[in-house]
């Protein structure tokens, strides 16, 4: 006979929203709670503020300076920097939303092991996903604001094109928040995170980040296709940029679409395994 | 009956694989009554007080707290329960008041609201200087005052408190029981167990003895001695060789013996009677104790011998 844990029917669901209005938001508070009391509170936002500059600067003044203006697909000319920068944006919204998802989150799980005694309370493990989500959010875009004040500053975005690059950034956030869930549900030790960093850095090196796409061999660009955060690459540039078509669209829906499956697995296995 | 019961068990089942841990109980618990129950390691407390809390599912029989289901009803069941489980689980990332205030906010209650019912119940629990402390720097005692203040915060109208003063100094043993006949009196239903013969005796209004799953016995603390234990006990000690070996010459001095490590437990109705006739038994007797019995020989007499043999 197999033990199903406790079920979480529509039925439940509808009750506790009668006690407890928003009750992943309390699980997100907790974690402000936690960050707040740390001292670590602006201390990050700085961090994250001299990083993007450092990234900013190297990369694109660096390096732009040895490569030269990039021809984009549809004939457009921009400086290297420009274009770069963009896709910093994107790796570090991908960078913050697996350092929260994954690594805290792992901690959290296995060692602190906040979530057991949360389970007496109204709170479903379905909650407890749903608060660290926002919470990883919402890093990721103090992260964000942080790094497009910077391109702001060095001319390397448009101020028009603001509104519409942080919610894209978001999406990176939201995607690999989920799928970061996943995988720290699956793993086992601190030594997995060897691997975890591995695919990271690989996923930074080959998703466009650094040259179009359109210059890798035809083989690698089907490889490329793979990976999310091309996906996000391709959503915040053409964003930032102002070259947005409908390919562009595209993206933002493969992200989607991978926040969605993330997130319902996610939201699966946390279920089995705080139950367990 | 005017009300319903808080918690109804029929025929309450819970499987770990192929072994039985829960093997078919069946109980009561109304409204405003204290329940303890007891039973040796293993005999499955806390795997029904964690059905009870809806945290783990069961796998056979009927369950009802406060009239829900909690394996449908989870959340709406567990806003209304307190729990103080058997392990300490804080939020180690938290300090002492930060624990009490987000575990409010997770039941739903404003944080100016959160805020004072921590404080006050720190004050209750003699905690009010560690307040702002990590978990982590508190000592074994503190933390589990801090989990029974946690299981209080949502002002529950079912109180499920496993082993709540495990590791508790006698003076902050007595504190919480102060708290727990207060929580009584406010008509708070509460459950407990514990291995503490005379806490059982003092808090309780009615016992549940569990043993391998089963209930074996169940009644208020003095119905059970009375019906289980006869009204005195000689406790022998003799000052040469192993209670086992040198038991059997007691039998026949009183109604029942129970072998122990280091001594044998003659029930008796009239202890001097006996302590008489083994006087005249003339074994090299090193002490002779006649007592009252209490809830301890009751236990031993319905789960003992597992220990004993053990
Ligand atoms: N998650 C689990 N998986 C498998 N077996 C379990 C699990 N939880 C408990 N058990 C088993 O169920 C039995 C009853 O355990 P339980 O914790 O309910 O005992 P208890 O009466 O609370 O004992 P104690 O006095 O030691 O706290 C034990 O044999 C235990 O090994
Ligand atoms: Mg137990």
């Amino acid at each position: 006979m197999t033990q199903t844990p406790v079920a979480d029917d529509q039925r439940s669901a509808t009750r506790a929203a009668a006690t407890v209005r928003y009750p992943a938001l309390a699980l997100t508070e907790r974690n402000v709670v936690f960050f707040r009391s740390g001292g670590a509170y602006w201390w990050l936002a700085l961090v994250g503020l001299a990083e993007a500059t450092a990234y900013l600067l190297g990369m694109g003044w660096g390096v732009g300076s040895l490569v030269g203006p990039v021809t984009l697909p549809d004939g457009t000319s921009v400086p290297y920097a420009a274009f770069v920068a963009p896709a910093l944006l994107a790796t570090a919204a991908m960078d913050t939303a697996l350092a929260e998802s994954v690594v805290s989150f792992f901690g959290k799980l296995r060692f602190a092991r906040i979530y057991v005694p949360i389970l007496n309370t109204p709170l479903r493990p379905m909650d407890v996903a749903v608060g660290e989500l926002v919470w990883t959010l919402a890093r990721v875009l103090l992260f964000a604001v942080s790094f497009v004040a910077v391109m702001l500053t060095l001319g390397l975005v448009r101020p028009s094109a603001v509104p519409l690059v942080l919610p894209a950034c978001l999406l990176v956030g939201l995607a690999f928040g989920a799928v970061g869930m996943v995988v720290a549900t699956a793993l086992r030790s601190w030594q997995d995170f060897d691997l975890v960093g591995a695919v990271q850095f690989t996923l930074f090196m080959f998703s466009g980040t650094f040259v179009p796409v359109s210059t890798y061999p035809g083989w690698l660009q089907w490889v490329v296709e793979l990976s999310p955060l091309y996906h996000g690459i391709e959503l915040v540039r053409p964003l930032a940029l102002g070259t947005a078509s409908a390919a562009t669209l595209g993206h933002a829906a493969v992200l989607v679409a991978v926040a969605g499956v993330g997130f319902v697995l996610a939201a699966r296995r946390m279920h089995r395994t705080m139950y367990s | 009956m005017p009300h319903p019961p808080a918690v109804r068990a029929t025929g309450l089942v819970k499987t770990y694989g192929t072994s039985t841990v829960v093997d078919g109980i069946d109980f009561e618990i109304h409204p405003g009554e204290f329940v303890g129950f007891l039973g040796p390691n293993g005999a499955g407390k806390s795997t029904t007080m964690r059905m009870i809390g809806s945290v783990t599912r069961r796998s056979g029989g009927d369950l009802a707290v406060l009239g829900l289901d909690p394996s449908t009803d989870g959340p709406a069941v567990r806003s209304r329960l307190g729990v103080c489980p058997q392990d300490d689980l804080l939020d180690i990332e938290l300090s002492s008041l930060q624990n009490l205030t987000t575990y409010a906010r997770y039941f739903g209650i404003s944080r100016t609201e959160s805020r004072s019912r921590a404080l006050e119940l720190l004050d209750y629990m003699s905690l009010s200087d560690r307040a702002q402390d990590r978990v982590a720097s508190l000592s074994g005692g503190m933390r589990r005052r801090l989990t029974i203040a946690r299981a209080l915060v949502n002002r529950p109208d079912v109180v499920l408190l496993d082993e709540p003063t495990t590791g508790l100094d006698p003076q902050a043993r007595h504190l919480v029981w102060e708290r727990l006949y207060a929580l009584r009196d406010s008509g708070t239903t509460v459950v407990l167990t514990t291995h503490f013969m005379d806490e059982a005796e003092q808090l309780c209004d009615r016992l549940l003895v569990v043993d391998k799953g089963t209930v074996v016995a169940s009644g208020a603390p003095r119905e059970l001695i009375d019906r289980y234990a006869s009204s005195e006990v000689v406790e022998v000690r003799l000052t040469h060789g192993r209670p086992a070996e040198w038991a059997a010459r007691l039998d026949g001095l009183g109604e029942r013996t129970e072998v122990l490590p280091d001594r044998v437990l003659v029930y008796a109705q009239d202890g001097d009677a006996v302590a008489a006739a083994l006087e005249r038994l003339g074994l090299d007797v090193s002490s002779v104790l006649v007592r009252r019995s209490s809830l301890e020989d009751v236990f031993l007499r319905l789960t003992g011998r597992a220990l004993v043999e053990a």
